[in-house]
């Protein structure tokens, strides 16, 4: 499938590269991430040349929640007992991670050190996929208990949406909230449904990769550590998308970065600035000139994969 | 000399250089503060041949000074607010001048900003038992609240003093506006006899665990669990805060602690806090010596200037030893509702993050 990546659209490129890579027949929009503002979209609307039709899948899901009580508290319990797996994570985390940059930090022996910090960000990694599978199961387990297939309200839901993908074009995923975004993309079924190329930005394109990685060092209590909240959609194999970059992370503390790029790799951290345009080709390949985050911390420009 | 000081602003800060000024007539001038490790009264001196008194303070950079200027004349004194700084603090206890020195600015955050939807108050009365009274509760209900949605639940002890002099409403509306913290209902509480009820008290505690936070999960969607409750309190409000989670451990996850009055001895009885201190000291005492653990977050915040930091900084150590995660904040500032206010940004940040990490537009 064609994704193709933008930068922040504060200073839109929709306009342009929905003209020139799809000028024809409706495309599909998804600005969930939006929430309450889900449906102010007219500027959108005008950047697509009003060939738009909105997913509406967070009204869809409040539609859910109203119509539906018994799934609606199924998934209040769900978040809640996730939001204490994320809790339980990050207190492991933050050790695990403290005791890499100690590591990082020390000196003597540079071939001693280079294998105990690689050691120590296995173990972050280990965490990491632990917590992703234990987050997985947790999701599994509620799907499995109610099963949304056989939610009339949501499998209604579910036939829309998937008629107005087959009919799409192309297909515009906006960003926003990541974890509210990427839960509707799941809840309706989106991937099973998505064969039109996809133009994704921000939190849209976070929920576009496997995994989906939380950062921000620029918080109002001090930097905090990067963090898996879930699996996305995985349309992007590979890659940690990184939106706004330089206002979110810390660029210029090479090692705080060399740690970020080698924990998810081999997935390769791109960075996604305004402006920022990238085509994946129909094989999922990756053009050469992109911006991401090298091994040692410096952002470079990556080679064509 | 009317000239010179209508182009200055007074304190004149010039580098870490602060200089008091005083017009008019008097035997003696003094500067009265509360900064700890000065002498409480500094005195100004007279500009020769003039009615114009000066000092001149080296504060370092970042410092936030409250402070009065004590008058002498005719054989007797007075202690008034700086005629010359327009510049005041205000508490329970009145006002006073205040100097901001280099680097001190107040946070944009603690003023309205008409971007951030205001959340609404709610007043309620909760009988209680426990203390035999009905007790007023103001709540703060964020803006955009949805009885669907779960929220995390804020205890905030002298309540009526953090919305009035902390500035609490706003502070809340623009961490919550700007995502820096969650969407959160605040209980804010006031005390009855305060210097009773906040001093290790178990019918205070009773009142908070047993009373009110059952009344406020059976009226609002509060989000259920340790993890979402957390209780709040500065200077004796902070020892009531401690002791009800010491009282009730495991019903609360979180713990913000401003300048809390945590007076101990290590040895003899000698603690300096006079008769409305015995209870706290007793308590502070049991608790260094078979410290606890009470919650699973502790954000404690002091003012370097006031006489509490070496208290404050020692329960740090006793807080980590008990197993709790400790995030420990200092200010150049005092014992003051304004230090209070400018330490919430991080305080409630670290005990309820705000989405922020979430949003990528």
């Amino acid at each position: 499938m064609r994704v193709t990546l933008l930068g922040p659209q504060r200073r839109p490129t929709l306009d342009t590269v929905a003209a020139s890579l799809y000028p024809e027949g409706p495309i599909a929009t998804i600005t969930a991430g939006w929430q309450e503002r889900e449906s102010d979209d007219a500027e959108m609307s005008k950047l697509l040349g009003s060939r738009d039709v909105n997913l509406g899948l967070y009204r869809r899901w409040l539609d859910v929640t109203e119509r539906d009580p018994l799934f609606a508290a199924g998934e209040r319990r769900l978040a809640e007992l996730l939001d204490e797996v994320a809790e339980t994570y990050l207190l492991r985390l933050d050790h695990a991670l403290q005791a890499v940059y100690a590591v990082q930090r020390r000196g003597g022996n540079d071939r001693l050190r280079a294998d105990v910090l690689a050691e120590a960000i296995g173990a972050v990694q280990e965490l990491d996929g632990a917590h992703l599978r234990r987050v997985s199961a947790i999701r599994g387990e509620f799907y499995a208990e109610l099963p949304p297939h056989d939610r009339p309200v949501i499998a209604e839901h579910r036939a829309e949406v998937a008629a107005l993908l087959g009919g799409a074009a192309a297909v515009v995923v906006a960003g926003g909230h990541v974890g509210v975004l990427a839960d509707v993309l799941h809840l309706f079924n989106v991937a099973a449904s998505l064969g039109s190329p996809v133009i994704a930005w921000s939190a849209g394109a976070m929920a576009l990769a496997e995994r989906i990685v939380l950062f921000h060092d620029r918080s109002a209590h001090g930097p905090g550590h990067p963090e898996m909240y879930g699996s996305g959609l995985s349309v992007l194999r590979g890659v940690v998308p990184l939106p706004h970059a330089r206002a979110r992370l810390l660029l210029d503390d090479a090692p705080r970065m060399a740690v970020f790029a080698r924990r998810f790799a081999p997935a390769r951290c791109v960075l996604l600035e305004n402006g920022t345009r990238i085509g994946t080709d129909t094989d999922g390949g990756w053009p050469p000139g992109i911006r991401v985050l090298g091994p040692d911390g410096h952002v470079t420009t990556g080679e064509a994969a | 000399m009317s000239r010179f000081l209508a182009r200055h602003e007074v304190p004149i800060v010039e580098g870490a250089r602060c200089t008091f000024l005083y017009l008019g007539e008097a035997s003696a001038v003094h500067l009265v503060h509360r900064i700890f490790g000065l002498p409480e009264r500094i005195p100004l001196r007279r500009l020769h041949g003039t009615d114009l008194w000066y000092l001149v303070l080296e504060l370092p950079d970042g410092s936030r000074v409250e402070y009065q200027l004590e008058i002498s004349r005719d054989g007797r004194s007075e202690r008034i607010n700086d005629p010359l700084n327009p510049r005041l603090a205000h508490s329970p206890l009145g006002s006073s001048s205040v100097c901001y020195a280099r680097g001190y600015e107040v946070p944009e955050w603690t003023r309205p900003d008409p971007d951030s939807r205001p959340g609404s108050l709610v007043d309620l009365t909760v009988p209680s038992r426990a203390l035999r009274r009905a007790c007023q509760v103001t709540l703060y209900l964020p803006a955009r609240f949805r009885r669907i949605a779960r929220y995390p639940l804020l205890i905030v002890h002298d309540g009526g003093d953090y919305l009035k002099y902390a500035a609490a409403q706003t502070v809340l509306d623009n961490l919550i506006h700007r995502l820096d913290v969650a969407e959160a209902i605040v209980a804010f509480v006031y005390p009855g006899d305060r210097l009773t009820e906040y001093a290790n008290s178990a019918a205070h505690a009773r009142y908070l665990t047993a009373e009110l936070v059952p009344r406020l999960e059976a009226g609002f969607p509060l989000a259920s669990g340790p993890a979402a409750r957390c209780l709040m309190g500065a200077s004796f409000g902070a020892v009531a805060a401690l002791s009800a989670a010491y009282r009730y451990p495991g019903a609360y996850g979180s713990l913000l602690l401003q300048s809390g009055s945590f007076v101990f001895t290590d040895i003899g009885n000698d603690h300096g806090g006079g008769p409305a201190f015995e209870p706290v000291v007793r308590f502070v005492n049991r608790y260094r010596a078979a410290p606890r653990r009470v919650a699973d977050r502790v954000f404690v915040s002091c003012g370097m200037y006031e006489p509490l930091i070496i208290r404050n900084r020692s329960m740090v150590p006793t807080f980590e030893a008990a197993g709790m995660a400790v995030r420990y904040v200092e200010a150049r500032d005092g014992h003051s509702w304004e230090n209070w206010r400018d330490r919430l940004r991080e305080g409630l940040s670290w005990i309820f993050p705000g989405p922020q990490k979430f949003f990528y537009e």
